[in-house]
């Protein structure tokens, strides 16, 4: 069990490095894209809702894994997608108007 | 989970193939050449790692877990095609919010789990599921106030009450004693229960002290929150690409929450526990200044005037502020830049960081209005050309114009970084009224003997400028 524990920990160590040394280098204007694309990363969480929800096992489990899984799915799917929107958005110069 | 057999071996193989594209993809975001196909990258790494779960052996039933998301990419696709750029802080929030209160239900189910399959709580195990809980529950409920207060329903203002301070103190004692009651097991499900309720209500009331003009520290700090919850979730499941992109995320969110408060110059504890921006401060605030400025006169300007000013100037520095996303001014701003353009002006746009509800959103909203971004300057890049500039446009901008940031100690602003459009020959201010910016502060600005007022909506000011430049 101390094993296990000590293994993700040394995982989420290296992990802040890693986000902090990728991140501090991005420019103020691309500051909003870049909070809604992490933002949908964390929607990563959607993974642990499905494995919860697949063991479940009782009607109420369901009910609350199911919702976990819907929100997790909210999260990824609306994140990437507004993500994308925006930053189809900067260009280099101006062209024309698009939708 | 460590998997021993080759099909294990295979998932695990596959979160560490999405855990390097949520990096790569992140990576990708810090250029706005490559941002798109970064994005692209991580949302390829998340459907990796969904695929791969769904070959977990734990998944018994997929019923429902196609249903979830089904439904959930049905509300997510809907929500973000709809979204307008103006209300994107308040859709980033309730994205946030989801994965919250998923990490919080996903905590809560493996709980019970462990309860009902081991009758224990192992100490590892319980603490990463207390704060999964925890965090996610405070970032669902925190997320849906911001949301609340972005999108009018409550309040924009910080709502304060007698012993704010100690009610919160006291429900983070008592979240803390039910954790411990949960931990050694002579709680159990009724302290859980509490424990999770406890946390969702602090959540609420740590936010709605918060003023409308520091939600983008809220919400980049929630999104750190939800990034802190995953990884949390993750080491509960002992599931690897959930610590990684949790903690990726939260590393992110944190450090985006520094820069914000930095380009404020206002201690991260100020933002949260100030209460800046509540309904009485103005009058207490803003102290002598307010009253030695209330009888000066300010200098009005007619359209015509101003056009002529704009025309044949050599250099424009525009300088947006969130009055000009509420007006919806953005396109008929870019319109009138064009045409000065065309004349041979040179024109750039000053960004203050904290320019609209979230880092950088004024960059989005210009971007929408096809501004290339190559004339948006940040704050340090733009701050020496105001000397050679011949106009700063103001448009809905007010503190971080305030030249009392620069020289007034008693000034609740002082020490802010701010565009120095008084440094420019003459000040052009599109302002509705006389009314006072988010700080609650009176700007000196309006009264320097260079600066002319151009009163009313942002948007009907701007057309009416673009009309009479185009008839010059």
């Amino acid at each position: 069990m101390i094993d296990h524990f000590l293994n993700d920990l040394t995982i989420f160590v290296l992990a802040i490095f890693v986000g902090y040394e990728i991140i501090s280098k991005v420019p103020v204007i691309l500051h909003t894209p870049l909070m809604s694309g992490t933002n949908a990363i964390h929607g990563i969480v959607l993974v642990g809702a499905m494995l919860v929800l697949g063991g479940a096992d009782t009607t109420l489990a369901r009910v609350v894994g199911f919702c976990a899984v819907v929100l997790g799915t909210v999260n990824v799917v609306g994140g990437f997608l507004v993500t994308d929107r925006m930053l189809q958005m900067f260009r280099k110069k101006s062209g024309p108007n698009e939708p | 989970m460590i998997h021993s057999t080759s099909l294990g071996g295979a998932i695990h193989f596959a979160y560490l193939v999405s855990s390097v594209l949520f990096i790569l993809g992140i990576k990708g975001l810090s250029s706005p050449r490559t941002a798109r196909s970064g994005n692209r990258l991580a949302a390829i790494g998340m459907l990796l790692a969904i695929v791969a779960t769904l070959l977990d052996r734990q998944i018994l039933s997929y019923t429902w877990i196609v249903a979830g998301i089904v439904v959930g990419s049905a509300i997510g696709a809907v929500a973000a095609r709809t979204v307008t750029m103006t209300a994107m802080p308040q859709m980033v929030a309730l994205f946030n919010g989801s994965g919250g209160g998923a990490a919080a239900l996903v905590s809560s189910l493996e709980y019970r789990h462990l309860i009902l399959s081991t009758g224990a709580l192992p100490i590892d195990s319980g603490i990463s599921i207390l704060l999964g809980a925890l965090i996610g529950a405070i970032s669902f409920s925190g997320s849906i106030v911001a949301f609340g207060k972005l999108q009018g329903i409550f309040t924009e203002k910080a709502v304060t009450y007698p012993l704010q301070q100690v009610v919160n103190g006291l429900l983070a004692a008592a979240i803390l004693v039910l954790a411990w009651m949960v931990l050694n097991g002579s709680g159990g499900n009724p302290a859980f229960l509490a424990f999770l309720a406890g946390s969702l209500l602090l959540g609420v009331l740590a936010v709605i002290p918060i003023g409308g003009g520091d939600m983008p520290v809220v919400i980049s700090l929630l999104n750190s929150f939800t990034g802190l919850a995953t990884a949390a979730t993750g080491f509960a499941l002992h599931n690897v690409v959930l610590i990684i992109s949790g903690t990726l995320v939260g590393a992110s969110g944190t450090l985006l929450t520094v820069l914000m408060c930095r380009a404020m110059n206002r201690p991260i504890t100020n933002v949260l526990f100030g209460a800046f921006g509540a309904a009485p401060s103005g009058a207490t605030s803003a102290g002598g200044g307010r009253a030695a400025m209330s009888g000066k006169p300010v200098r009005d300007v007619s359209v015509e005037d101003a056009a002529t000013i704009l025309a044949y100037a050599r250099k424009v520095i525009i300088i947006p502020g969130y009055g000009l996303a509420v007006a919806q001014a953005q396109h008929a701003l870019r319109e009138v830049a064009d045409l000065l353009k065309a004349r041979g002006v040179e024109v750039v746009y000053a960004i203050h960081p904290v320019a609209g509800r979230m880092p950088g959103h004024m960059n989005v909203l210009l971007a929408e209005a096809n501004v290339p971004y190559e004339e948006l300057k940040d704050l340090d890049a733009v701050n020496p050309e105001f000397e050679s500039a011949d106009v700063a446009l103001v448009v809905g901008a007010n503190d971080v114009v305030n030249p009392a940031a620069r020289h007034d100690p008693q000034s609740p602003i002082y020490g802010m970084p701010i565009l120095d459009a008084d440094k420019s020959k003459h000040i052009l201010v599109l302002k509705r009224s006389m009314k006072p910016g988010f700080a609650g502060i009176d700007n000196e600005l309006f009264y320097d003997p260079k600066t002319m007022m151009l009163f009313g909506d942002a948007k009907e000011s701007i057309a009416k400028l673009a009309q009479t430049v185009k008839a010059l």
